[in-house]
């Protein structure tokens, strides 16, 4: 008999992204509340991972055609030269700046250098943990 | 350019990731892995010049004040050893082009070993305790990768309880580092040096600065914490092996003379002297290895634990005399070990075979890497003009004045063997009657030869023109001794 993942699939159609804008929330919250890129991070993968239980890699592929190696690596990347940053303007490394911009629907946000770093720990988060999934569960 | 100190750091870390991108293309691996490590040993060597010209060169990340910010220090010895590190990982990116094999080469080996080398210069360059313990972190996985790379059999199985060992010294070391923070209240290491300072002899903290010893002397394999190594260091091919021998022990090393120095100076009857015995016994079961085997890989990987004794003496020994002894010595031992282990490579691609038995008479068809190989055993033993003489009778003078007067006898004594040992294996592979070898095409000969007469030169040089070295490594002594140089420079005036 073959088996029916019916349910399983439409509940996560709807359940991937509520959790795909709970990390992007919790990852924009890590500033004042608890929360972070590294927790963010970790939920977008576990929404990958939701979507991997209900289909197979082969399908994920498709709709998410990311190179999650090339993934951390360019958050590595985005991580370092934001501290790198630093050496541009001679002080020292890592040391951050922020300031308030008016940004359409948003209004005035203020925007800190630290929320770049901030990204590229999430993608190495994402990108990372989807390697190693893949390496240990893809049989392609 | 304030942010020199952080370069050494950065520029392999970055050079690594980039090359994540290009996992398929070999020569961009390749070219990428050498002008890494190249362009970090030019930023070490400018490093080294201004840390010389203008004193401990500190920054303090992100700009917060020295103890509530992370400090990177860079003093005589830690660039000296930066210097030396980003050197011999370039020699040894060179020779694994030729050496290593296509197959390991497209698996991440070249950002591996940048990785490694960037963890590496950080654990020389950071004045926080706990950076200490992330850097640590940083090439010790990398060394796991390098290490289980290529999937041996050997491999797995020494990788295996190599990955346990480091895990459960990692975790002794936050445990360590809980403990010292609860006692302090810092992690900075200038400022623990004046808390603990101010505190005083105290029981707790001896028993904390033996943690240390252990934690640091797992790294660093000293006597009754070496077992892993002669297993671990004997699996991976021999560049891996070469960037391990000459690197990975040195960190170790490094990690106690710096606590050993800086923090833990109040009580030191106790906890030098059993430094002291440790090294004492290092050298000792070393000898007894070195002399044991009749497999080149084991001979050379022994001696690694004879030098990790000698250095630990110098340390132990805490005099100016003894601890310039001991940096001119580590320089030394790193050069050595990374050059006998390229040329037991060079061996192995000739004769197919580790087992010294079934040498014998390469001297008539391969007189160059004859004669530099027994220059290479003389400068490990110290002969005069070469480059562990000076080291060595540094460490000895320093230990006569210490009152050490068996102990130097025994660092004296422990020079025979070394010379015995690493001498065997000229005196089997290159004289006595010709044993079959394979003969391999003469351009891949000269193409390993090239790195190893380049790490030759350098390493006889550094023997020769020792004279125009000194000064920094008696400036290296000056600051160890004097924990206020360093103090200073990351605290500034306001301790």
């Amino acid at each position: 008999m073959k088996s029916n993942d019916l349910i399983l699939q439409t509940t996560t159609r709807v359940t991937f992204f509520i959790i795909f804008l709970f990390s992007i929330h919790i990852f924009f919250a890590g500033h004042y509340t608890p929360g972070g890129g590294f927790v963010g991070g970790l939920l977008m993968a576990s929404a990958i991972v939701l979507l991997l239980l209900a289909y197979d890699f082969k399908t994920v592929k498709e709709v998410l055609p990311f190179n999650y190696l090339a993934m951390t690596a360019i958050g590595m990347i985005v991580a370092v030269l934001t501290a790198a940053g630093a050496i541009v303007f001679n002080v020292p490394f890592f040391t951050h700046w922020y300031d308030y911009f008016d940004i359409p629907l948003l209004g005035e946000t203020s925007i800190h250098t630290a929320l770049f770093f901030d990204i590229g720990v999430y993608l190495v988060v994402v990108g990372i943990t989807l390697t190693i999934i893949e390496m240990m569960g893809g049989d392609n | 350019m304030i942010n020199l100190v952080v370069l050494p750091i950065i520029v392999p870390l970055l050079i690594g990731t980039v090359l994540l991108l290009f996992r398929n293309n070999l020569t961009v691996q390749r070219i990428g892995g050498i002008v890494g490590a190249l362009l970090t040993l030019v930023i070490s060597v400018v490093l080294l010049t201004k840390v010389y010209t203008d004193g401990i060169q500190v920054v303090t990340l992100g700009s917060w004040d020295a103890p509530f910010g992370i400090s990177l220090v860079s003093d005589m010895l830690s660039v000296l050893l930066v210097t030396s590190s980003s050197l011999i990982t370039f020699v040894v990116l060179w020779y694994s082009v030729y050496a290593l094999g296509e197959e390991r080469e497209r698996f991440f080996f070249y950002p591996a070993v940048l990785f490694m080398l960037s963890g590496i210069n950080g654990a020389f360059t950071t004045g926080d305790i706990f950076n200490l313990f992330v850097f640590f972190e940083v090439f010790l996985m990398a060394s796991y990768v390098l290490i289980a790379l290529g999937g041996k059999r050997i491999q797995l199985r020494e990788s295996m309880k190599y990955i346990i060992v480091n895990i459960v010294a990692a975790a002794l070391f936050v445990i360590t580092i809980g403990y010292i923070y609860s006692v302090a209240g810092t992690l900075n290491m200038a400022d623990l040096s004046v808390k603990l300072g101010e505190i005083g002899s105290m029981g707790v903290i001896s028993t904390i600065a033996i943690m240390f010893l252990v934690v640091f002397g797992i790294k660093a394999g000293i006597f009754p914490l070496y077992f892993w190594l002669p297993g671990a260091y004997y699996a991976p091919p021999l560049p891996v092996l070469a960037l391990f021998g000459a690197l990975l022990t040195k960190v170790g090393i490094y990690s106690i003379a710096r606590v050993y120095t800086l923090i833990f100076t109040t009580d030191v009857a106790f906890t030098h002297d059993i430094l002291m015995m440790l090294a004492i016994a290092t050298i000792i079961f070393g000898s007894i290895g070195a002399l044991a085997y009749m497999d080149i890989k084991k001979i050379i990987i022994y001696n690694i634990v004879i030098a990790v004794g000698v250095i630990l003496f110098g340390f132990a020994a805490f005099n100016t005399t003894a601890v310039t002894g001991a940096t001119l010595y580590l320089v030394h031992d790193m050069l050595v070990k990374a050059l006998l282990f390229l040329m037991i490579g060079v061996l192995i691609l000739i004769t197919g075979k580790t087992n010294l038995r079934e040498m014998g008479g390469l001297i008539r068809h391969y007189p160059t890497l004859g004669w530099t190989y027994l220059v290479a055993v003389f400068a490990l033993a110290g002969i005069p003009p070469l480059s562990g003489f000076a080291g060595k009778i540094l460490i000895i003078q320093g230990g006569l004045e210490g009152g050490f007067v068996w102990q130097s006898i025994v660092v004296a004594a422990s020079t025979m063997v070394v010379l015995l040992s690493a001498i065997r294996i000229f005196i089997y592979a290159f004289w006595g009657s010709e044993k079959p070898f394979q003969v391999p095409p003469k351009k891949t000969y000269s193409q390993y030869m090239a790195p190893v007469l380049v790490l030759f030169a350098l390493a006889v040089g550094y023997g020769l023109f020792i004279e125009f070295l000194t000064p920094y490594f008696l400036e290296a002594g000056r600051q160890l001794m004097d924990p206020s140089f360093y103090v200073n420079a990351v605290l500034g005036g306001n301790n």
